[in-house]
C-alpha cells in the first residue's frame, strides 16, 4: 500500500545549518498522525518538504507515492494548513471560498459552504479580522473542500484557547470520520496529539526520533523503577531510552518488544507525554541517535 | 486563476481606472477651451494652463514608474512578506502558471492604463504641440506614442521582478525605481541613437546662424546653433570645410586674433553688446569661417518618428519579457 | 430521524485507563445500571468523535470489544446497537440498595468523613469482602 509521507535518507540544510538529517519514515495512510518536538526541531521543514514549498538537500520524499507539488493533480490530492493559517486579510469568507474554487479543479463549494455556515462564520466578514479560532477552521474549510487524501496541518491549535482548540480539534476529527482523510499534524503539546493521534513521530533536529503506531509504541515501552544498586547489569536486549537516579532508586526506560516480567524491577506504564520526553531528554542528552522505527503498519 | 489575478488587483485597478477618469474630465473640461484660446491668440494662454500642461507632461513622464513601483512590485512581494503564498502554492495552480496569469493581467491592464493616460494626454495637447513642440526631440519622445506602454510594461516586469528577489515590498520599490531610471537613460542616450544610422546635412553659414566660441582641451572650438528642422531629431552639429576638417587654431587666430586669445563666445548677428571695433572684428571673423567653412548637422528625420517608436517599444517589452520569463523560472525554486 | 442520544461519553485524561477503555467500561455501566436496553443505538462514531475529540479509531475499537463481548451488534449503513445487557434481574433491587446507600453515606458525612476518607472506607471494606469471598 502507497505510505501517506515516505521518506529516505532526507536531509534538509539551510548554509550551514542542517535542519534535517537521514530522515527514514513510511507513514501509513489511514492514520491521524502526530509529529512532535520541541520549537524549531525541524517539524515545519519537513512538512514544507512534503508540500513542496521546499526542495531536499539530499535524499527524497513521496507524498502519497508522488513528488510533492508535481502538478495539480498532487496539489489537489494534498490539503495544508500552513502555521499561523495565512489567509489574505482584505479579503472575505466568502471571498476565500470562492478562491478555492479558482484555483481547485476538485473543489467541493456545497461542502465548503455548509461547513462556514455549521461553523456560524460571516460570510462577508474580511479574514483580517477574524479571530484565531475562526482563521483555523477557515483555514481548515479550505484544506478539506478539496477533497484531498491527505491533510497536513503544521502547528494549527499552538496559538488558540483552549476552548477554540478544543473545537479545531473536534472538527478536524469530524472530517477524520466523514471524508475518511489522512491527517498529519505537527505540534509542541504532547497532550492534544494523545486524544487525536494514532501514529507518532518524534523529531528532534536534525534526525527523528521514533516513529510507529502509538498503540505498539506505548506496548513496547516500559518504566522500571528498582532500589539504587551499583554496579546494575541489564539484559543487552533492553534499550534505554532514559535513566535517572535519585539517591535510593533508580528508574530507567526502556524499550523492549516483550513485556518484561524481571522482579528486579516494578514495570509501569508509560504514558505518551513520557515517551516524548524520554525520547526529547535523550536526543537533548547525546547528539545523534539511531532512531527507533516501530511496526510500521500495513 | 484570471479570476482570482482580477480579484487580488481589484483596487488597484479601480484606484487606477479612477484616476484616469479624473484625468479624462479635467481633459475634456479644459481642451477644447485651451484649443480656442490658443487658436485665437496664444499669449493669451494663462499661467493656469500652463501649469496644467506642465503637470500632465510631468505625469506622462512618471506614470509608467508609478506602474512599476505601485502595481509591479508588490505583485508577489506582498505574498511572500504576509505568508500567504504558503496558502496559494498548496492549492491548485502550479507557481509557474500562477505568475504567469498574475503577470499577463495585471502587466497588461496597468500598462494600457498608462499608455491611455498619454494617448489622452497627447489629444489634449495636440493643437499646441503641432506647431510648438517637436515629438521626437529628447524631452518629449518618451511622453506620447506608444512607448509609453512599453515603459509601463517594463517597469511593471522590474517591479514584480525585484520584488519576488527582494521578498520585500518596500526595497523592491525603491530598487524598481532606481532601475527604471536608469534603464530609460541608459536607452535614451545610448541606444536611441543607433537606431538608424543617422543622416547629414550641410548648410550654408549665415548671418542667421548663430555661432560662437568653445574652449577644449584640443583648443579652441568653433560651435554653431542647432539648425530648424521641423519634428527632426538633431542629434549634433559641427562646422566643416569641404574636407570635413574643423577650423584649426592656426586658421582661428589669422582670421579671429581678437577671439582666440580669450577663448570667447560671441553671438554675432543678433544684436549682442559689444563694443563697436570688437563687433567690427566679429563680422570679419565671421566672414572668414563662413567662407571656408559651412554647417553640417547630424539628425534623424522626421519621418523616422514611428519607427523610432517602435523600436523603442519593441525593446522594452523585449526587456519585460525576459523579465518575466526569468521570473517565472525563478518562481519555481524553494521559498521558505 | 430524531433519534435521542442515549448514551453521552465522557473521557478522563488523567485517569491513566485508555480512552478505549473508558467507552466500553462506560458502556458496560450503562448497560449494568438498565440505562441501556436491547435495542438501543448507540452514538455514531461521528458523533461520539465530534464531542470528545478523540481518534475515530477510538470509539471502532471500543465498539469491537462490546461487539466481541456480544453486547451489541454492528447494522452496517445504520449504526451500533445494544443486543443484551448486563443488569441480571438484579436491577429491581437497585432501588433500594440505592437508598441504603443514600442513608449510609448521610450518616458517614455526620459522623465528620470527608470525600476522600468514605471512598477509602468504601474501596477497602469491598476489596477485603471480595477476597474473603474468594478465599
Amino acid at each position: 500500500m502507497t505510505a501517506a509521507i515516505e521518506t529516505a535518507g532526507l536531509t534538509k540544510r539551510y548554509g550551514r545549518r542542517v535542519a534535517l538529517s537521514e530522515c527514514t519514515l513510511s507513514i501509513p495512510t489511514g492514520k491521524v498522525v502526530g509529529l512532535v518536538g520541541p520549537n524549531g526541531a525541524g517539524k515545519t521543514t519537513l512538512l514544507h518538504l512534503a508540500v513542496g514549498l521546499l526542495e531536499p538537500s539530499a535524499g527524497s520524499v513521496k507524498v502519497l507515492g508522488h513528488t510533492p507539488a508535481e502538478g495539480p493533480e498532487q496539489l489537489g490530492r494534498v490539503g495544508f494548513v500552513a502555521q499561523n493559517t495565512p489567509l489574505y486579510a482584505a479579503m472575505s469568507v466568502t471571498d476565500h471560498l470562492r478562491l478555492g474554487g479558482w484555483v481547485n479543479p476538485t473543489w467541493d463549494m456545497a461542502l465548503a459552504e455548509q461547513r462556514i455556515q455549521h461553523l456560524g462564520l460571516d460570510p462577508h466578514q474580511k479574514a483580517g479580522t477574524l479571530s484565531g479560532g475562526q482563521r483555523a477552521q477557515l483555514a481548515l474549510t479550505l484544506g478539506i473542500a478539496k477533497r484531498p487524501e491527505l491533510l497536513i496541518l503544521d502547528e494549527p491549535v499552538a496559538s488558540l484557547d483552549p476552548l477554540a482548540r478544543r473545537e479545531f480539534l473536534r472538527a478536524l476529527m469530524a472530517i477524520a470520520v466523514e471524508h475518511g482523510v489522512s491527517i498529519v499534524l505537527s505540534s509542541h503539546l504532547v497532550a492534544d496529539l494523545e486524544r487525536v493521534c494514532d501514529y507518532l513521530v518524534v523529531l528532534v533536529a536534525p534526525r527523528v526520533q521514533v516513529a510507529g503506531d502509538i498503540e505498539t509504541l506505548l506496548a513496547i515501552h516500559h518504566r522500571l523503577s528498582a532500589p539504587r544498586r551499583d554496579g546494575l547489569r541489564l539484559p543487552r536486549d533492553w534499550e534505554v531510552i532514559e535513566k535517572s537516579d535519585t539517591e535510593r532508586q533508580s528508574t530507567l526506560i526502556v524499550r523492549h518488544d516483550e513485556p518484561i516480567h524481571d522482579p528486579a524491577w516494578t514495570v509501569e506504564q508509560l504514558d505518551l507525554e513520557d515517551l516524548v520526553l524520554a525520547y526529547m531528554s535523550r536526543a537533548a542528552g547525546s547528539g545523534a541517535q539511531t532512531p527507533t522505527l516501530v511496526g510500521a503498519a500495513r | 486563476m484570471i479570476r482570482l489575478a482580477w480579484r487580488q488587483f481589484r483596487t488597484e485597478a479601480m484606484t487606477g481606472i479612477g484616476a484616469l477618469v479624473v484625468v479624462a474630465v479635467v481633459l475634456a473640461v479644459t481642451g477644447p477651451h485651451i484649443v480656442d484660446v490658443y487658436r485665437a491668440s496664444p499669449s493669451q494662454l494663462t499661467s493656469t494652463d500652463h501649469g496644467l500642461q506642465i503637470a500632465l507632461m510631468a505625469a506622462l513622464l512618471v506614470v509608467p514608474a508609478l506602474v512599476g513601483i505601485f502595481f509591479g512590485a508588490p505583485l508577489i512581494a506582498r505574498e511572500l512578506e504576509s505568508g500567504t503564498f504558503r496558502l496559494i502554492f498548496t492549492q491548485g495552480v502550479t507557481r509557474a502558471r500562477w505568475l504567469l496569469v498574475k503577470l499577463a493581467l495585471v502587466g497588461l491592464a496597468s500598462s494600457v492604463l498608462a499608455g491611455g493616460l498619454s494617448l489622452m494626454v497627447a489629444w489634449w495637447a495636440n493643437p499646441i504641440n503641432i506647431e510648438n513642440a517637436n515629438r521626437f526631440s529628447l524631452a518629449l519622445f518618451g511622453m506620447f506614442g506608444i512607448v509609453p506602454f512599453g515603459y509601463a510594461l517594463f517597469a511593471f516586469a522590474l517591479g514584480a521582478s525585484t520584488g519576488l528577489l527582494s521578498r520585500r515590498t518596500l526595497p523592491a520599490m525603491a530598487t524598481t525605481l532606481v532601475g527604471y531610471v536608469a534603464a530609460r537613460l541608459a536607452v535614451t542616450f545610448w541606444v536611441r541613437p543607433h537606431f538608424a544610422a543617422p543622416l547629414t546635412n550641410s548648410f550654408a553659414l549665415t548671418a542667421n546662424s548663430q555661432f560662437g566660441f568653445q574652449g577644449s582641451p584640443s583648443g579652441l572650438q568653433v560651435v554653431v546653433q542647432n539648425p530648424s528642422i521641423p519634428n527632426a531629431w538633431v542629434l549634433s552639429t559641427a562646422v566643416a570645410d569641404r574636407a570635413g576638417h574643423a577650423p584649426t587654431t592656426a586658421f582661428l587666430s589669422k582670421a579671429c586674433p581678437g577671439v582666440v586669445g580669450g577663448a570667447q563666445r560671441a553671438s554675432v548677428g543678433k544684436g549682442a553688446v559689444g563694443k563697436g571695433a570688437f563687433l567690427g572684428q566679429m563680422q570679419q571673423c565671421f566672414t572668414a569661417i563662413a567662407a571656408k567653412f559651412h554647417g553640417v548637422v547630424t539628425y534623424q528625420p522626421a519621418s523616422r518618428y514611428w519607427s523610432f517608436q517602435s523600436y523603442e517599444t519593441a525593446l522594452f517589452v523585449a526587456l519585460a519579457l525576459v523579465l518575466a520569463g526569468l521570473s517565472v523560472w525563478w518562481v519555481r525554486k524553494q521559498l521558505t | 430521524m430524531n433519534r435521542g442520544i442515549v448514551i453521552e461519553f465522557h473521557l478522563d485524561a488523567r485517569s491513566g485507563v485508555s480512552p478505549y477503555q473508558q467507552i466500553v467500561r462506560q458502556v458496560r455501566r450503562a448497560l449494568r445500571l438498565g440505562l441501556l436496553h436491547e435495542g438501543d443505538q448507540l452514538p455514531t462514531v461521528k458523533e461520539v468523535v465530534e464531542r470528545l475529540a478523540i481518534n475515530p479509531n477510538t470509539v471502532l475499537k471500543a465498539y469491537k470489544e462490546l461487539e466481541h463481548a456480544g453486547l451489541v451488534s454492528p447494522r452496517p449503513g445504520i449504526g451500533t446497537f445494544v443486543t443484551a445487557t448486563l443488569s441480571d434481574g438484579s436491577l429491581a433491587a437497585h432501588g433500594p440498595l440505592r437508598q441504603e446507600l443514600l442513608r449510609w453515606l448521610a450518616k458517614a458525612r455526620c459522623a465528620g468523613l470527608d470525600d476522600e476518607s468514605i471512598e477509602a472506607l468504601l474501596q477497602d471494606t469491598f476489596r477485603s469482602s471480595a477476597e474473603e469471598g474468594v478465599a
